[in-house]
């Protein structure tokens, strides 16, 4: 029984893969064609890096993802902490509100900031209210959420004698939150980041009816491409990708485990 | 607790006001109005009704890809969380890393997996099979479904067993269960917030999708995603896809109120990576 | 010198409609050692939060040296506190921790060290500067709490139920250490416990609290031997508790006989409590005392036994080294001294015929409480 459920296993996961390989291996082929392996080639990585207007994308994406994951983790930290002082009916409603953006799709998500910000554009009686600002604003929005969502358990596992402790021993509040609380929480403030970071950089759907001409992230220009057919170097900056999101990952997995084991070592007395 | 650090929550509070809550407002506004004359209109929206085959053609693919993703998610979840702590990090992060990845590309290689000429009709080609029809249909609309949404069913119901005290199944078997038993009786109901809150992340998605569609579907599959998307992007008619979205919502909302039912879970905790 | 440092006046502390504190007025002295003892709940732990600075008043006034502190924060009070599961910094040190204090009042490196070094001699930590606060053992990251605090020579300790997570000899041994560590500070402690032992071996005064109330303040002897109410009688040490009428001074009546008692000054027939300690009430020969009763359980306590007599369908519990056989008929005598009578309280006629206060049962309401607040 477990061991079919491991070969069941082994399958799921080569079904979540296949795709992804598919795209790495057409970053190597030679032909155009997802299809037909023609050849192996490095040509699409040498054409990638000579392409400016791809890494512009590239950066673009990763300025939105980075200051929107920044002011997100800001702002959702001092958030979390207001929600973790609140009780009763207070605490639900803003936790409510807080569930809008998770629970809602992202097409409506989208579609709403949209609305509002064509409704915002009429009354400045501008035209392009859409670009840099706008998808800043959206991306900051969705990622709020996250941020929130993994400070709050972390300000509900800490003993909150310890802030006690620190006004006890001469802090003032805004001290003690900096020498004390904050090493508390700062595996859920990281991981809240790290999380908003990623769903930012991948972030299509709601970028999409957000963005301007002026400002184009990858997942939206990638939309825009595979209505027409593809260039192979956008498979080599998958690849790239890939290879990168893969380092990060095995990163926190490690720091992640030395974290584990010093917590053990701590209970172990 | 502090009253005063309550206030820490304010810009929080007003962007959400701003961003979340007064958006849904303008959204109700658009669809409640004519968009020429601007003024309010209940008879325009009469048109809503007719696409209802769509609302429910949306639904019923992604609860199909809900179960499936549900079926398949399941056991790996459960071998994943019996593995060592090192091993059980490792296929976690393996779960995850694909949502990291352009979900757009991933799509398109599945394209061409399918494609009539494409790889596994290929292949299939060569042991003088096909080509079969993979591809254009609702099959494959729920498989772009089902694979895309896969990690958001693992990911919970993995954290839900894996906290699961093994103490619990051997109390259950010393009581007298059998191993199918321990599984129905202990195992399953007290996974169910993970199979709630899998079943949820994978259904609201993908009742909104408008990409998964587009690509491996056919005309024949439009997905309501796929109507909204056009009254913004192709036909504008925002008035007309306010309405849309705002019916979308209230689906979205009701499906996952009566999931909570499920549950007493107080909607705080999230998967973190 | 003695001399007033604290006092609260018509202390009140109302939560969402709830009174946790009633009206409390107490004064402690520099250099005391006073406890405030009671079930959970009854407001201890939300009085030494006030004092702290944790915790603001619904009404009354904090007076510090005379000066009325209510409204001043938590760091600006000379009063320093012991947490309940000590609160280490777990990210610092056992040096760091202790030098916390010091630092944040911006003291030279030197001094800081000076002083840390010398705490770590009075709470017997040299060498385990360096060590990882949550790789200590339960007594020493207790005794690292107490030197965090002392090292800032607060005029208060303030000290909330820092032995509650500690297993029983250790507790023994940190009770004397408190009392050697007082010494040799010479500072005012305020203690908060629900263990009725440790308020009696430790303290100057001891506070009584229960249902936000004070029941009665006074020294350990007082109110052991000469308990207020029924409630004090119970909580503290076990008792048997008897309705009784008083006729006149030094004469009450109770189980249908009239004694000879030390107490007086009550009303004419008033109906009052009367109070036996297990350990007064002594077994005679059947015939010879002043009542007459059957045995129905024994209990060997290694120290003496804990017999039930039942006279005519009330229990009492008797302590004494004499052992008496099951369904054996006996006589019970009563000096005057061992008869404590109190006035009718709200609390008469709660605890049975005998009872002993259970600090088991307790815990398990703290943990019904804590597991509500969740």
């Amino acid at each position: 029984m477990r061991r079919a459920n491991r070969i069941f296993t082994a399958a799921v996961f080569v079904f979540l893969y296949v795709p992804m390989f598919v795209l790495i291996l057409s970053s190597f082929n030679a032909g155009r064609d997802l299809a037909v392996f023609e050849g192996f080639t490095l040509i699409q990585y040498a054409e990638l890096f000579r392409d400016e207007d791809l890494l512009r994308l590239l950066l673009n994406s990763a300025i939105v993802a980075v200051l929107s994951s920044l002011i997100a983790t800001a702002l959702g930290t001092m958030a979390a902490i207001g929600i973790h002082n609140m009780r009763g009916k207070l605490r639900s409603l803003v936790m409510t509100m807080t569930n809008i953006p998770m629970t809602n799709p992202d097409i409506v998500t989208g579609v709403s900031l949209a609305l509002l910000f064509t409704f915002i554009g009429g009354l400045l009686k501008t035209r392009n209210v859409m670009g840099f600002v706008t998808l800043l604003i959206a991306h900051v929005t969705f990622n709020l959420p996250y941020v929130i969502l993994s400070v709050l358990p972390k300000l509900r596992q800490m003993d909150s004698d310890l802030e006690e402790a620190a006004l006890d021993l001469g802090c003032t509040p805004v001290q003690a939150f900096f020498k004390v609380v904050i090493h508390e929480i700062m595996p859920g403030i990281i991981s809240g980041g790290l999380m908003a970071f990623t769903m930012s950089l991948d972030d299509f759907v709601i970028s999409y009816f957000v963005y301007g001409p002026r400002f184009v992230t990858l997942p939206v220009e990638i939309y825009t491409f595979t209505k027409k057919p593809l260039h192979p170097k956008v498979y080599a900056l998958f690849t790239v990708m890939f290879l990168a999101i893969l380092l990060v990952m095995v990163l926190m997995n490690v720091l992640q485990a030395r974290d584990d084991r010093r917590r053990k070592a701590g209970r172990s007395h | 607790m502090s009253k005063k650090k309550r206030w820490l929550s304010g810009p929080y509070v007003l962007w959400m006001v701003i961003f979340t809550v007064v958006p849904l407002g303008v959204v109700a506004y658009f669809a409640l109005t004519d968009n020429i004359t601007g003024a309010f209109t209940l008879q325009k929206r009469a048109n809503v009704g007719s696409y209802l085959p769509i609302f429910l053609r949306s639904v019923g693919l992604s609860l199909v890809s809900a179960v499936i993703c549900l079926l398949i998610g399941y056991p790996v979840a459960y071998c994943i969380a019996r593995t060592k702590p090192s091993t059980q990090r490792l296929l976690y992060l393996l779960v995850m890393l694909p949502m990291c990845m352009s979900f757009l590309l991933r799509t398109l290689a599945w394209v061409a997996l399918l494609e009539d000429t494409g790889i596994l009709n290929t292949f299939l080609g060569k042991l003088g099979i096909g080509p079969l029809p993979l591809i254009r249909n609702y099959a494959a609309v729920i498989l772009g479904m089902a694979y895309n949404y896969l990690p958001y069913m693992i990911m919970p119901l993995y954290s839900v067993i894996v906290k699961i005290d093994h103490r619990l199944v051997e109390a259950a078997q010393d009581l007298g269960c059998n191993s199918v038993q321990v599984f129905s009786r202990v195992i399953l109901p007290l996974s169910l917030p993970g199979i709630v809150s899998g079943v949820t992340m994978v259904f609201v998605p993908a009742v909104s999708t408008f990409y998964i569609s587009q690509k491996l579907g056919s005309t024949g599959t439009i997905l309501i995603g796929d109507v909204v998307e056009s009254q913004f992007k192709g036909a504008y008619n925002p008035n007309l896809g306010a309405a849309l979205s705002l019916v979308l919502m209230a689906l979205v909302f009701v499906c996952v109120g009566l999931m909570n039912r499920f549950t007493d879970d107080d909607g705080e905790e999230i998967v973190t990576i | 010198m003695p001399h007033e440092l604290i006092r609260l006046t018509n202390l009140t502390q109302v939560f969402d409609g709830e009174t946790v504190l009633d009206s409390i007025n107490l004064y402690i002295n520099n250099q005391e050692f006073l406890t405030l003892l009671g079930p959970s709940g009854c407001g201890k732990t939300t009085t030494l939060r006030i004092i702290g600075g944790f915790q603001t008043p619904t009404s009354g006034d904090v007076l510090f040296d005379g000066k009325r502190i209510n409204d001043l924060p938590p760091h600006k009070r000379k009063i320093n506190t012991v947490f309940q599961k000590y609160a280490l910094f777990p990210h610092l040190d056992v040096y760091d921790n202790i030098a916390f204090g010091l630092r944040i009042a911006k003291l030279r490196e030197t001094e800081v060290d000076e002083r840390v070094t010398e705490m770590l001699g009075v709470v017997s930590l040299k060498g385990f500067e360096n060590r990882k606060v949550n790789s200590l053992s339960g007594g020493q990251q207790q005794r690292v709490a107490i030197a965090r605090a002392l090292v800032n020579r607060p005029k208060v300790l303030l000290l909330d139920e820092p032995l509650g997570a500690l297993d029983l000899r250790l507790r023994k041994d940190m009770q004397n250490e408190l009392k050697r560590i007082r010494q040799a500070m010479g500072i005012t402690f305020v203690y908060v416990t629900h263990d009725q032992e440790e308020a009696l071996s430790m303290s100057d005064t001891v506070v009584v609290m229960d249902n936000g109330r004070i029941q009665q303040i006074g020294t350990p002897e007082d109110i052991y031997n000469e308990p207020k109410n029924a409630f004090v009688a119970d909580f503290i040490g076990e008792s048997n508790i008897l309705d009784g009428i008083m006729h006149e001074d030094y004469v009450v009546e109770f189980c249908g006989r009239k004694f000879q008692c030390l107490d007086k000054g009550f009303g004419p027939k008033e109906p009052v409590d009367v109070v036996l300690r297990p350990e007064d009430v002594d077994i005679v020969p059947l015939g010879q005392g002043q009542l007459s009763g059957t045995v129905t359980d024994i209990t060997f306590k290694g120290v003496h036994y804990d017999i039930i007599v039942d006279l005519k369908g009330f229990k009492w519990l008797i302590q004494t080294t004499d052992h008496s056989p099951v369904g054996s008929q006996v006589g019970i005598s009563l000096e005057p001294d061992a008869i404590h009578v109190m006035h009718k309280s709200e609390y008469s006629g709660q605890f049975g015929d005998y009872s002993s206060y259970s600090a088991e049962f307790d815990e398990l309401a703290d943990n019904v409480e804590e597991d509500a607040d969740e």
